[in-house]
């Protein structure tokens, strides 16, 4: 492994925060929209949901991302790999935090909205106004913890042939016959992103217990 | 025979690799669920100190993946004089891993609970474990069913990551069916229904505890 090989980490590096970026983004969102509609009881979407959450999590992303990136076009709907890749890990952890927004609704006092009720918000003005902010909060360890999964679990988006960061490390091993190194400068950037979204987790509840005081 | 009929005619190993797999979760998800407790105790001491160790505790295993932290175990201890078997190995390692992450949850759900609650208790005279196992726990396990399911899957998800230092469960039975006979594609189908079917008995579980809080009051819908 040589210093020039550093381009190619940082490469690998880029093309895993930009896609599990967008995950992440795209799937918090919709796993509450994903969560409403459950908890909403509307009748057979509510049920859907359900059997969604509960398909979802059982999937392997592995599994996912090939049958995305090869089924898909012999429906005739061309993905790339990219869109294949962002779609398979939003589809995966949509369900996970689906499962988290739920938690923190359910655990939402209820005297709260009651208190909202009596000063005359209506519904949406309360959900957005009032619970919103707070289950925001409340979901954050939860949903930090499911980020973490999600960036461990991301090289499986390698097998449709993305070059993330593992498979830079990979490819380095394969070139210079010594894995170790490689795998080591690796494990230690998604250290590095992971400790960077810690940090920002344990910023943002202090930020959160400033308010609450 | 079809390839289907050569496969499921080992069931003997299938199962014993279910059994091995169901073994893993249960202990290694009874073990992290106390270690998560034994965090939220440290958390509880009002020591600045051992707060900042415990969330050091928390951060660092959720930092790392968790194959690592299976071969700094199994391979990194035997160095300090330390050897266990692949299943000790593994069992310690959910313990410890997953624990990190039900820390996480709880203390979550802790936050989420009125402030003046936990006050009362202490006027009350609860402290340490029993104000944790009297007043909070119950409502934490009442509150956090759903996210406590999500880590549940994900112990039962690292468990096939244990094949790689030889432990004979699910993932492994359903390759070796595979390198045995050359079939690649039904042992893992297979192996992917046990795994869903677990996954299953996980959620009927989490429903159930659900309910119960319902009755007892605690948290809706």
């Amino acid at each position: 492994m040589q210093i020039s090989d550093l381009s190619l980490f940082i490469g690998g590096a880029w093309t895993t925060v930009w896609i599990s970026g967008l995950a992440i983004a795209a799937g918090v969102l919709l796993g509450l929209v994903l969560a409403m509609l459950r908890i909403g009881r509307v009748p057979v979407v509510s049920q859907l949901v359900a059997i969604y959450v509960s398909v979802g999590r059982a999937t392997p992303i592995v599994t996912l991302v090939l049958f995305l990136f090869v089924v898909l076009p012999s429906y005739g709907i061309r993905v790339d790999r990219e869109f294949a890749a962002i779609l398979a890990l939003m589809l995966n952890t949509a369900a996970f935090n689906a499962e988290i927004w739920r938690s923190v609704y359910v655990a939402f006092p209820l005297s709260q909205i009651e208190a909202a009720r009596a000063a005359g918000m209506t519904r949406p003005q309360y959900f957005r106004r009032i619970m919103l902010p707070q289950l925001w909060y409340a979901a954050l360890p939860g949903l930090v913890n499911e980020v973490t999964f999600l960036v461990k679990a991301s090289p499986a988006i390698a097998v449709i042939g993305i070059v993330d960061l593992t498979r830079v490390s990979a490819r380095i091993a394969a070139s210079t016959w010594q894995p170790m190194p490689p795998l080591l400068v690796a494990s230690l950037i998604y250290m590095v992103l992971i400790y960077g979204l810690l940090r920002a987790q344990r910023a943002m509840e202090r930020r959160a217990e400033r308010f609450a005081s | 025979m079809t390839d289907l009929e050569i496969v499921i005619a080992q069931w003997p190993m299938f199962l014993s690799g279910l059994w091995m797999t169901t073994q893993l979760l249960v202990l290694g998800a009874i073990g992290a669920f106390f270690v998560g407790l034994l965090c939220l105790y440290l958390l509880n001491r009002r020591s600045p100190a051992l707060e900042r160790m415990t969330l050091l505790y928390i951060d660092a295993l959720r930092m790392l993946p968790f194959l690592m932290f299976v071969y700094l175990l199994y391979y990194g201890l035997p160095s300090a004089g330390i050897q266990m078997t692949a299943v000790t190995a593994s069992i310690l390692a959910l313990t410890f891993y997953h624990g990190a992450y039900f820390a996480e949850i709880m203390r979550g759900a802790w936050a989420q609970l009125p402030g003046g609650q936990t006050e009362s208790a202490r006027a009350c005279g609860f402290h340490g474990f029993n104000l944790i196992r009297r007043i909070i726990l119950p409502q934490l396990l009442a509150r956090s069913g759903p996210m406590l399911g999500n880590q549940l899957i994900y112990i039962l998800k690292d468990t096939s990551f244990l094949v790689i230092i030889t432990v004979q469960e699910l993932t492994w039975a359903a390759s070796a069916v595979q390198s045995q006979y050359f079939i690649p594609f039904e042992p893992f189908v297979i192996a992917i229904v046990l795994y869903w079917l677990l996954t299953l008995l996980i959620e009927l579980g989490i429903n159930r505890m659900d309910a119960v809080a319902k009755e007892k009051g605690l948290g809706r819908s």
